[in-house]
């Protein structure tokens, strides 16, 4: 099992490979600021992307991406490291329209590798209605690929990340757990089925979830990644909200249990754990749960904070495309703990 | 025979899998003594040691060197089960003293002593016949939980021992201590005030 290709491709990647929330924002709080007030969303948030007001009916929303592979086949590989970069503009309210490659690839490892991941993040790009314009490669003791993707927004249609109000619900657009379920793989113990259920559900562009949420007014939004769908709500409620989420209705796989209980388990979830656990009180007694809430997702879904009324209509229009959608819980005024898992 | 599990540079899930699989072959008292690389790697393996209901303890023993022991507990047979994971508060004992250290200094008056006196009070109480349920720390107490502190080591022995420690988690934000924290687990308001109301015996140095 050992070969030279599980070695390059299956060392923890995804999103599991960021940096500790923790960590980061240490480091991120002791820059300083350049100031602009044509920067609409910068660093003093916890933003998925950056968005600049050009004119007052149109403003640049860029952000990054890359990392690690998490599957084995190159060109899914690809495919997800590119659904998980565009999915920062979606989290935002916008459309992307140019993406740049970032590669890191091993010197003397097969080209075609390299260019099975490009032709996967190049299908994807073109299914967003964006357009591949360059990139950039290193060479790097293991490979890693993502997007800078440039996409577009009205200045007044920006989804930001905390703008929740008090009696909004919660949507979530994709099921948790395939940190869990790539844990599973990296030890050989997840069944085919579930790394494939994974896989489509990784590679799965927010687009059409997107494109729903579009009609309707959302108040706050952003898309589950790396520090899981707890520390991600957190940032969302910002200190100034309290969030209710009912854990039965929360979108799952459900081997995910299973695996969960037999500890396939990561060590960023453990650390999305350190970070926001004393913040979460679960009032259900399920271990399986808490770390599903806790999972580093890969390209992971939306998280929107809609008026209430018209949560139902928005998951019925987005399950009759496909989307595994439901509303999982509402926000509610600020209180401690910040979030109560019933 | 001696069960060892050298998962020093194996990425999670990897050092709780090894170690779950060794558990496997062993029967309830036996000691299995883990080695990893990394405090992350630590918590999960004590998370999997609650859930299964197997005693740990653990050690810094270099810089990027943990021991971790874990002693096979009697509810769990050879096999794995897929059963329901059982909850630890169920076998608490009924004396129930709370330790509690709201500061890194123990009294008021001169700092160097405050620390010395508290210092020394955490190997005291490491040393009594009856260990207390629970250590809660918070405010600056979070800081004799976390590297740097010369507690770490006392507060290890007392959770070897079977002590619950606890630094309250919006404490370690506040000071920037989440990713220091060297012993126990993180605990929050609502189970600080469960575990005091629940205390037969709250003591404050």
């Amino acid at each position: 099992m050992e070969n030279a290709k599980d070695i390059l491709f299956c060392t923890g990647g995804g999103c599991t490979a960021k940096l500790g929330a923790g960590a980061l924002s240490r480091v991120l709080e002791r820059l300083p600021k350049g100031r602009d007030e044509n920067l609409l969303v910068g660093f003093d948030s916890h933003d998925d992307a950056a968005v600049y007001r050009v004119n007052d009916e149109q403003a640049i929303v860029s952000t990054l991406d890359f990392f690690p592979p998490m599957v084995e086949d190159p060109y899914l590989f690809g495919q997800i490291a590119a659904a998980n970069a565009l999915s920062d503009i979606y989290a935002m309210g916008g459309r992307p329209l140019t993406a740049l490659n970032i590669v890191c690839f091993p010197e003397g490892l097969d080209l075609n590798i390299l260019g099975r991941i490009l032709q996967g993040g190049n299908d994807k790009v073109l299914e967003a209605g964006a357009l591949l314009a360059g990139g950039h490669s290193i060479v790097d003791e293991g490979v890693k690929y993502g997007l800078s993707v440039t996409g577009m927004v009205h200045p007044e249609r920006i989804y930001r990340n905390n703008g929740c109000r008090a009696g909004d619900a919660l949507i979530l657009t994709k099921r948790l757990g395939v940190g869990i379920i790539c844990a599973a793989n990296r030890v050989h113990a997840a069944s085919e089925e579930a790394m494939k259920e994974a896989t489509e559900s990784m590679r799965a562009l927010n687009r059409y979830a997107a494109e729903i949420l579009w009609r309707y007014p959302v108040h706050a939004c952003s898309d589950v990644t790396g520090f899981g769908f707890l520390v991600h709500l957190s940032e969302m409620l910002d200190d100034r909200f309290g969030a209710e989420i009912d854990s039965a209705s929360v979108p799952r796989f459900d081997v995910c249990g299973a695996y969960a209980e037999e500890f396939y388990l990561t060590a960023a979830g453990q650390k999305n754990r350190n970070f926001i656990g004393a913040q979460v009180r679960f009032e259900v007694d399920d271990f399986a749960t808490e770390e599903l809430l806790f999972d580093p997702q890969t390209s992971g879904g939306l998280l929107a904070s809609v008026p209430a009324e018209a949560a139902q209509e928005i998951v019925a229009g987005m399950r009759a495309q496909g989307i595994p959608a439901a509303v999982v819980g509402r926000v509610v005024e600020r209180r401690e703990p910040m979030i109560v898992v019933g | 025979m001696k069960h060892m599990v050298d998962a020093r540079g194996l990425a999670c899930p990897l050092p709780v899998v090894n170690t779950k699989e060794e558990m496997g072959r062993m029967r309830s008292g036996e000691v299995v003594e883990v080695l990893v690389d990394n405090e992350i790697a630590v918590q999960n393996l004590a998370k999997f040691a609650r859930v299964r209901h197997h005693e740990i303890e653990s050690s810094r023993s270099g810089e990027r060197e943990y021991r971790v022991r874990i002693t096979k507990g009697a509810q769990e047979g050879g096999a794995q089960t897929d059963e329901e994971p059982m909850q630890p508060e169920s076998c608490a004992p009924e004396e129930r003293s709370v330790v509690v250290l709201s500061s890194s200094l123990m009294g008021q008056g001169e700092e160097a002593l405050g620390r010395t006196l508290m210092k020394a009070f955490v190997f005291a109480l490491t040393k009594q016949e009856r260990m207390p349920e629970t250590v809660l720390l918070y405010n600056s107490g979070a800081f004799l939980s976390c590297e740097g502190s010369d507690s770490v080591e006392d507060l290890r022995a007392l959770e070897a021992g079977g002590t619950q420690i606890l630094t309250c988690g919006t404490c370690l934000n506040y000071y920037g201590l989440t990713e220091k924290l060297a012993v126990g687990g993180v605990t929050n308001m609502y189970d600080i005030v469960e575990k005091m109301e629940r205390a037969s015996k709250i003591i404050r140095p």
